[in-house]
């Protein structure tokens, strides 16, 4: 099956290509994101319809395909209801392994948050309480949350 | 057999440069909620949903799945259609072909791009092949002008007549408050831009805008229901040429592609003189050569002649065959709605409903998509059921 090798020589070309993205995070996420930084607060929108709590907000139900125009303030601590312990690098990843991501049914709202857990990995369990430690700098990311702590 | 289809509703957003205040997903729901509004219609009523744009502008590659808050999309079926520049109307025959097929009664059709959110030349490079075509063609700026040099030096045309097109699309898009460019320019405005790529200059090509456009489609039977005016198909063609840009040097024969898709466009829709049969054309026309060269390959007038049709006024509004009320894609560039825009722009006409831009009259509407290397998409519609 490798016979090609020797009458074939592999050449390739690098791409020279990298696209710099930058995307508008938009005035609903905009909101969510200043909130974050600026009063260390985790923001939702309810649907008016179905009374779905979305956190982070967001600004239509895609259930009810309508408008969210109701804020909600939700809680920084929450249960912790899937996760996966990371043991491999990459960097792409927002912490060093191990870490997990856990996705966390924060008090007063109806979805998962998708974050990060750093410490305690050993005692992750589907069900216990979780709490956010923000950054000192925040810089208006989901990372001004910098990971969520065991309680 | 296949069923009788028409466009009963559309919607667009407010192109602009760029849309800080909201994500791609909101926009897009922006140009959804108009077109189910113009239709009466709600997304309950909708049946599938067909999407594109170009994936690569804002990496997201499943803007099916992405996309399903703003385009209604949840639990329906979805699905994503790209094909570069003639996406949007790709989608819109694809969507064409969902409810043709019987499959579907109400099929929308949604195309967007946020322009902004990249280098757009950086990513439309991606198009060209990467070992052979890609380190020498950056952007679609060089392609065209090669086109232009070709046919400047065919048929004499100048600068002058060429700057005319955009001219004349400037123009048209002072009467369309959605178009992203509503300042007039004038061809001595163009002539004194500065050069990008011979005989290119900056105002003979297209901006690049944010925005998106959905259109709704309904089967025969429905859509007389849904509106007193459909704007039914009467045609639809799409011909994918050659990927090699080497390929297509030889401009004696045109834009090959669009001479294939008129010629079967036509004879779907029993047009024999297209000037005389159609009323109203959205041509997609990126930078203005496009609007010499390509009308003569779409039948609007013979090899060489565009120059003189164009300058006798026949093109503008008010003439024998208005090219781009909307202002064209000279004004108003959200790549993957562009397509899509002019299929809608059309379907306008035809109902009726474009106010300070339209046509008096219209029966027949024909609309075009450009493309990839040299490809072209074409839709004709009417007010007549066919
Ligand atoms: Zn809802």
């Amino acid at each position: 099956m490798t016979e090609w090798l020797k009458s074939v020589e592999p050449l390739t070309l690098k791409g020279q290509i990298a696209v710099p993205y930058t995307w508008w995070v938009g005035e609903t996420g905009g909101r969510f994101m200043a909130a974050l930084r600026d009063h260390r607060k985790i923001l939702g929108t309810k649907c008016s319809s179905c009374k779905t709590v979305y956190v982070p907000a967001r600004k239509s139900c895609g259930r009810c395909f309508i408008d969210m125009e109701e804020w909600v303030d939700i809680a920084d601590e929450g249960v912790i209801q899937a996760y996966t312990i990371v043991h491999y690098g990459h960097p792409v990843q927002p912490a060093k392994p191990p870490f997990a991501y856990a996705l966390i049914r924060l008090d007063g709202a109806d979805v998962g948050f998708l974050h990060v857990i750093k410490k305690d990995l050993d005692r992750i369990k589907n069900g216990l309480r979780v709490k956010a430690k923000f950054r000192a700098e925040r810089t208006g990311t989901i990372l001004d949350i910098d990971s969520f702590e065991l309680m | 057999m296949a069923r009788r289809v028409a466009i009963v509703g559309t919607g667009q957003t407010y192109h602009k440069s760029h849309r800080p205040d909201v994500t791609s997903r909101e926009m897009i729901k922006e140009a959804v909620s108009s077109a189910l509004a113009d239709a009466e219609l709600t997304i309950r009523d909708i049946d599938a949903i067909v999407i594109g744009n170009m994936d690569h502008f804002e990496s997201i590659n499943y803007v099916d799945t992405y996309s399903v808050e703003g385009s209604g999309g949840v639990m329906k079926p979805i699905m994503k259609v790209t094909t570069g520049g003639t996406t949007g109307a790709t989608v819109a025959i694809a969507a064409y072909y969902h409810v043709s097929s019987g499959f579907f009664d109400r099929v929308l059709a949604i195309g967007f791009e946020k322009n902004s959110e990249s280098d757009t030349t950086g990513a439309i490079i991606t198009c060209s092949d990467p070992v052979w075509d890609r380190f020498s063609y950056s952007g679609a700026i060089p392609s065209l002008a090669t086109e232009a040099t070709a046919y400047m030096e065919k048929y004499g045309a100048t600068q002058e007549d060429a700057a005319l097109i955009a001219e004349r699309d400037r123009g048209h898009a002072m009467n369309n408050p959605y178009a992203h460019l509503r300042r007039p320019l004038t061809v001595a405005d163009i002539m004194a831009s500065p050069m990008l790529a011979y005989p290119i200059k900056l105002g003979d090509i297209c901006p690049r805008s944010d925005g998106a456009c959905a259109i709704v489609l309904a089967a025969d039977g429905i859509a007389q229901k849904i509106t007193g005016k459909p704007a039914w198909f009467k045609a639809a063609a799409v011909r994918h040429t050659y990927t090699w840009f080497g390929d297509s040097t030889d401009y004696n024969k045109g834009l090959v592609s669009m001479q294939r898709a008129s010629k079967d466009a036509y004879a779907q829709a029993g047009i024999t003189k297209p000037v005389d049969e159609i009323d109203v054309a959205e041509l997609y026309l990126p930078y203005t050569w496009a609007g010499l060269k390509w009308i003569e390959d779409i039948g609007f007038c013979g090899p060489g002649e565009a120059s003189k049709f164009v300058g006798d006024g026949h093109t503008h509004m008010g003439g024998k065959l208005p090219i781009n009320p909307s202002g064209g894609v000279i004004s108003t560039n959200c790549i993957g709605a562009t397509a899509l825009l002019r299929v809608a722009e059309a379907a306008i006409q035809v109902m009726g409903k474009g106010d300070t831009r339209q046509v008096p009259d219209v029966r027949n509407a024909i609309a075009t998509g450009f493309g990839g290397c040299f490809w072209s998409d074409i839709v004709i519609l009417s007010s007549e059921r066919p």
